[in-house]
């Protein structure tokens, strides 16, 4: 696609001014046509989205024989297929208000423990001097590229057995029954956000003024206290970008809920329930569009909000290396 | 919506704050109380000690491990018992059989490359990785160009963005709506319609092997290409601007500019991005297990280790594929860590 390349010699428009007309004209055509280009791209990229959103809201019939770009032409719309989805009363409507509970109580505590736990550990790697600082730190790192389908079948089995060690019982199974099984998803999913979490973090942490501790050592704050005090305040955004990542990882998560929770409606999210529903009932779009809908928004709303922070984490997390 | 079904539910919810609350409170409550506490008494000790005459007691050595031992050890604990047994775990599975009792050496192994269903599935995940970054990194990476100083800048990339707050399991129905098929009447699928408007005839897309594959693959584009996007962009913008000027004084044009300019000054970052997408990639599972479950010849490893480790119970073989999967994904670490180095050296 060679329209893509004159924009890079365009510039920034201030700076510099093509000596000659044709020049100038065809500096102008050429920014038009990116404009345009990427403008007719970013809408294709939107319409797929734009189409379910569409259909969720015809009647169950038109959505079933016509395709919804015929709503411009002859436009219905209702919010019953919300309705339906989110309070009907039949087993086979969804029932999805109680299952985007259980997506927030599975993604809350799963997004706080490791937020909290990584900070305290990214800032000992970072200001405690202690034997075998950057052992521990590598370890960490280097822990990423574990991919958690390792750790999947060993877990599950922690989780119901326990876990004995020569004879010793180092913890003791959990037995969880229902709505309890919401602890085993906050368990795995904390673990398996540890490492990352801890280098995003480390990588803020580590560059804060080397000054201001060393002035508060002095006056004789405790470890605790600059961590309280000073370094919290100063990495806000890093912990703002961490958790929004975190939140849409958990919230979006379809295996490991799908081990932990189970498929029950008492712990099942939002996305097993759906995965379910595209599986079982895949030709009810009625369901299905205002289905996927309500697992959208609030990951949606949160990314559309927050999206400095998101794409700031981002780039931390993966150019820095 | 039954709101007596629910209150466990949201109670559940409240003993997990609580939990975290007693638990990351009290660490740093711990923390700090009793440094104070050995404080004032070792001031006691000091006043009692100068008071009656006897020699003071000897100042001990300031204990910083005992403070990085407290900070360290909810992560430590947690990663022990939640990430490393398990892979060890998990490894010496991989040599067992079904119900984890008798070794069977490289059995599992053997198994996987030789059931033709496997084999089938280890060459989707490769057309998999071979796709996915290279497509969705080229993409971003011309999309970044293309839009870097145009007007709406931040809502076209917005949109394009916008995919990755979408679930796996969001976008696979989305995209599953678009390859929808009808036998008769309209067509509601987009794909379809379009087919039919040509004059073609409509098709079920997702049954059609080998085509079903890459119509998923398009799925993980979407998503994923908005992130080569973003990341690619902000490297085009920390491109120096004088570098920029100068190589524009030379009177290069945009093709050598995109060449010998643009494209050197952002290697670091399109690897990154590249490497970032193939693990990404060779982890997926959600898009699959709901577009198709794997099914018509679509399944990848990540997929067939859930099943076999899962739903057929047979953890042995299950543990082989989780652990060929690791297997995979070390080459491309390794990689990125030499050009790490590479590039502090440079």
């Amino acid at each position: 696609m060679t329209t893509a390349t004159p924009t890079v010699a365009v510039g920034s428009q201030e700076t510099d001014a093509p000596r000659t007309t044709a020049g100038r004209v065809r500096k102008r055509l050429n920014s038009r046509t990116a404009t345009l280009v990427s403008i007719v791209i970013a809408v294709l990229w939107t319409i797929p989205t734009f189409g379910l959103f569409i259909s969720s809201l015809r009647p169950e019939d038109e959505i079933k024989t016509t395709g919804w770009w015929t709503a411009f032409t002859n436009p219905q719309f209702t919010l019953e297929n919300y309705q339906q989805v989110l309070f009907g009363q039949s087993s086979s409507s969804g029932q999805l208000a109680g299952y985007f509970i259980n997506s927030l109580a599975i993604t809350i505590p799963s997004v706080l423990f490791p937020l909290a736990f990584a900070a305290l550990a990214a800032y000992a790697l970072a200001w405690i001097k202690f034997r075998g600082r950057d052992w521990l730190y590598i370890a960490i790192f280097a822990l990423q590229i574990v991919p958690l389908q390792m750790a999947l079948v060993p877990l599950l089995k922690f989780f119901s057995t326990g876990v004995t060690l020569g004879g010793v019982t180092l913890m003791p199974a959990w037995d969880l029954v229902d709505e309890q099984k919401f602890a085993q998803v906050w368990f795995a999913h904390t673990c398996f956000a540890l490492p990352f979490a801890v280098f995003l973090l480390h990588n803020f942490i580590s560059q804060l003024p080397g000054d201001l501790m060393e002035a508060a050592r002095v006056d004789g704050a405790t470890h605790p206290r600059i961590f309280r005090t000073i370094v919290l305040p100063l990495i806000t955004p890093a912990l703002a970008a961490f958790g929004i990542f975190q939140f849409l990882w958990v919230w979006n998560d379809l295996l490991v809920a799908l081990i932990f929770a189970g498929g029950t409606a008492e712990t099942a999210p939002l996305t097993v329930k759906l995965a379910e529903m595209a599986g079982t009932r895949g030709n009810e779009w009625q369901r299905l569009t205002a289905g996927a809908f309500v697992s959208i928004v609030v990951p949606l709303t949160v990314f559309l909000s927050l999206q400095r922070y998101f794409v700031r984490g981002l780039l931390a997390g993966s150019v820095k290396g | 919506m039954d709101f007596a079904d629910e209150q466990p539910k949201l109670l559940m919810l409240m003993y997990g704050l609580i939990a975290f609350v007693v638990v990351v409170g009290g660490l740093l409550l711990l923390l700090d109380v009793v440094p104070a506490w050995f404080a004032r008494r070792r001031e006691a000790q000091l006043v009692a000690a100068s008071a009656s005459g006897a020699p003071l007691p000897r100042r001990r050595k300031q204990r910083e491990g005992l403070f990085a031992l407290f900070f360290l050890l909810p992560t430590v604990l947690l990663l022990t018992v939640g990430l490393v047994v398990p892979a060890i775990r998990t490894t010496m599975l991989s040599f067992m059989d079904r119900s984890s009792n008798d070794w069977v050496g490289l059995g599992n192994y053997e198994w996987m490359f030789s059931d033709g269903s496997i084999v089938r599935v280890l060459i989707n995940t490769l057309v998999w990785v071979l796709l996915v970054p290279l497509v969705a990194a080229s993409f971003g990476l011309l999309y970044a160009v293309l839009v870097d100083k145009a007007r709406f800048e931040a809502v076209a990339k917005s949109l394009i963005f916008l995919p990755m707050a979408i679930s796996f399991v969001g976008a696979s129905i989305i995209w599953k709506f678009v390859y929808a098929y009808r036998g008769e009447g309209d067509q509601i699928g987009l794909l379809n319609q379009i087919v039919v408007s040509l004059g073609g005839e409509p098709k079920q897309w997702l049954l059609e092997s080998p085509l079903n594959t890459l119509l998923l693959i398009v799925i993980m584009i979407w998503i994923q290409a908005g992130f080569a996007m973003v990341v690619l962009s902000a490297a085009i913008k920390a491109i120096p601007a004088d570098i920029v000027e100068a190589a524009r004084l030379d009177g290069v044009t945009p093709w050598q500019m995109f060449w010998q300019i643009t494209m050197p000054s952002i290697r670091p970052a399109l690897i990154v991005v590249v490497v970032t997408l193939s693990i990404a990639t060779l982890k997926v599972f959600d898009i699959v297990r709901t577009a198709t479950n794997g099914n018509y010849d679509t399944s990848v490893i990540a997929n067939e280790m859930y099943n076999q480790a899962f739903r057929y119970g047979e953890s042995g073989q299950g543990s082989a594929l989780a652990v060929f999967l690791f297997v995979l994904v070390i080459p491309v670490v390794i990689y990125q860590i030499r050009n790490l180095r590479q590039q502090r050296e440079g």
